[in-house]
């Protein structure tokens, strides 16, 4: 599999990745031999039926699992070979995860929980502040940065999220079903973010089982028992939320 | 993270749960309450029974016997120590017989701790004034007059209100009038020195001793400084008179107000450790509810440790996060425990007043530190060790 984008080296390498769980009789092959490169720049959906291995393929992208085999390269480097110490900074400066589930620190503001990576960093409060600041407006929640997880709405919960996995401005943003959980107003609206984010040059990668939103990518993969089945190229995205794909910064409260 | 943010952290997580963290921290409060207030204690009870002895006088010296049933301290060998040849520098002695026994006055029964029986010379070797009324003499004592000198507590005990000077008592079927009460003396550790009454030896063997051996003979130098010649002038005068049961051994044991004060430091040092010790053991249990509590609260929030680790929390960030948190838990509690201490030292115990060592705060504060870092270590460790993949899986 040869890249198709034309934007840059790859900030992902994949080879030859599979991972396995468990042991004789009860052995499960989730990935059978991966190899996949993202460019810089590029917007990739990836499909499959459950068990397709497309959640394992993404916690691995996202350093939060490790393959049984094969390589792994996030900005050319090779991932299996980081300590404990320097796959905690991998996670932190060079991607942002976003869940189904949000993942959302409980009791904590929105504003504390879009400023806890950069605490991670060790970025200074004031500057912390002010950048989680600009990462609400940009989804649209600056209003809500003092409600608690608990006084949001599941999309705004969502919104939240995402701006938790850009504010670090990553090299990549890896979505596992971003959308899964929500209806199709807060859907769109988490789309259309993540279509201004592509459009401002992030890299993202998302899961999806729900076809409109995987048609709204550049690039759609498709997994089948842990292989690539397909990897096509989508030129004209089709989708609702066009308008605001090049557009800079949304509008705060457009889309409450 | 800085150190206000780790804090920040902390607070949150024990603020998180309120019941939960306050009665984690009552554990360690009552831990270092107890080890400083126990401590207190006894080191109160050392102090009073110090306070006693040296009231009594240093002058004195009490003479004990060494055995047991036949062969005891005699009447006859008390009266041969007043012996202005052998023993010139021997002012007083005075043979005692004491006993527990029941002083009934007016149908109102009372158990007496310390009914002694003495010679009239008593009053001043055991430095006991009498405060209202008088002491009996040695003509009364001669006589075997049934007279009695009370103390405070047995005076309030029987005589509410009255004045229990010319009144009747009973005690062991037999009545004797009270003639005095003693003046007020401070009390040493559980025993209530005013618990106690004094009558003259005939009577007090006659009525309930019987005539067998002696109980102590308290004998008073001439000077403090005499003290010494004085106990050789006792081993003199008692060596002829009560021989040694078994060759190298003696009948009989001379203590002075030095040597009781040691020894009954010594048993109060003995006292405060024990005391010490079973607080220690309440603290260790208070330690033990904080690596309880910190180990659900790890588990509950596996899935929160997982998402802290997938932002790029590092494993010595988590570490520290829970850490610092049972720390808080262990320091809040044991400030708390010490405030408590504190309070609590203004009240008598158990007939007590608490003297604090100030090393004993010290030393419960330090180990309930020890107790956050040693006992939020396993836990804590538990958390940073979590694979970001399996903390998020957990539900």
């Amino acid at each position: 599999m040869t890249a198709l984008g034309t934007h840059g080296r790859p900030v992902l390498d994949v080879r030859a990745l599979t991972k396995v769980y468990g042991e004789g009789e009860a052995v499960v092959r989730a990935l059978r031999g991966i190899t996949l490169t993202v460019d810089t720049g590029d917007y990739v959906a990836i499909m499959g039926s459950s068990g397709s291995g497309k959640s394992t393929l993404m916690n691995i992208l996202g350093c939060l699992d490790s393959p049984s085999d094969g390589h792994y390269l996030l900005d050319g480097v090779d991932v299996s070979r980081l300590s404990d110490r320097q796959l905690a900074l991998v996670r932190n400066r060079l991607i942002g995860f976003v869940f189904q589930a949000f993942n959302l620190i409980p009791r904590t503001t929105a504003l504390a929980n879009v400023e806890l990576p950069l605490a991670y960093a060790g970025v200074r409060p004031a500057q912390r502040r002010r950048r989680a600041m600009a990462a609400l407006e940009l989804v649209g929640l600056a209003d809500r940065a003092d409600h608690q997880p608990n006084q949001l709405s599941g999309g705004q919960q969502q919104r939240v999220a995402v701006a938790r996995a850009l504010v670090t401005e990553p090299a990549l943003v890896l979505a596992d079903e971003p959308t899964g959980n929500l209806d199709s107003r807060s859907t769109d609206d988490i789309l259309t973010v993540f279509d201004q984010l592509n459009a401002a040059g992030r890299t993202i990668i998302l899961i999806t089982h729900e076809p409109e939103v995987g048609a709204r990518a550049r690039r759609l993969i498709r997994l089948f028992d842990g292989q690539v089945r397909s990897d096509t190229r989508q030129d004209t995205p089709a989708g609702p939320g066009l308008p605001g794909r090049h557009s800079a910064v949304p509008r705060s409260g457009g889309w409450a | 993270m800085g150190l206000t943010e780790t804090l920040r952290f902390a607070l949150r997580g024990v603020t998180a749960n309120k019941l939960r963290s306050a009665l984690t921290m009552l554990g360690i409060l009552i831990g270092v309450a107890a080890v400083i207030l126990l401590v207190a204690v006894g080191n109160g009870s050392a102090k009073a029974i110090s306070d006693r002895i040296e009231a009594l006088g240093t002058n004195t010296l009490t003479v004990t016997s060494t055995s047991r049933g036949s062969g005891g301290l005699t009447l006859a060998a008390a009266d041969a120590l007043t012996d202005p040849v052998l023993a010139p520098d021997i002012v007083s002695v005075s043979p005692i017989a004491s006993t527990a026994t029941t002083i009934t006055y007016a149908g109102t029964d009372y158990d007496i701790n310390q009914f002694v029986g003495t010679q009239a010379s008593w009053f001043t070797a055991a430095n006991s004034p009498v405060r209202t009324g008088a002491a009996f003499t040695a003509e009364d004592d001669r006589q075997g007059r049934r007279v009695v000198v009370i103390g405070q507590t047995v005076a309030e005990e029987l005589f509410a209100g009255e004045d229990p000077v010319g009144k009747q008592v009973t005690v062991g079927g037999a009545l004797f009038t009270v003639t005095g009460v003693l003046a007020e003396k401070s009390s040493t550790g559980f025993q209530d020195a005013n618990d106690t009454a004094v009558a003259p030896l005939n009577a007090v063997r006659e009525v309930l001793t019987g005539y067998g051996p002696l109980g102590s003979i308290l004998v008073a130098a001439a000077d403090p400084s005499r003290v010494d010649a004085v106990e050789s002038q006792i081993s003199t005068v008692l060596d002829q008179r009560l021989p040694a049961a078994t060759p190298g051994t003696a009948a009989y044991r001379i203590q002075n107000a030095a040597q009781l004060l040691e020894t009954q430091t010594q048993t109060a040092a003995t006292f405060t450790t024990l005391l010490g010790a079973v607080a220690a053991i309440s603290l260790l249990v208070g330690g033990i509810g904080i690596t309880n509590i910190m180990l659900v609260t790890v588990t509950e929030r596996t899935r929160e440790i997982g998402i802290r680790k997938a932002l790029g929390a590092r494993r010595r960030t988590v570490l520290t996060q829970f850490l610092t948190e049972a720390t808080l838990l262990s320091v809040i509690g044991g400030a708390l425990g010490v405030a408590a201490a504190l309070i609590g030292a203004r009240f008598s115990i158990v007939g007590v007043q608490p003297v604090i060592v100030p090393s004993s705060i010290a030393l419960a504060l330090g180990v309930s530190v020890a107790i956050g870092l040693f006992f939020g270590g396993l836990p804590a460790a538990r958390a940073a060790r979590l694979r970001p993949i399996d903390a998020l899986r957990y539900e």
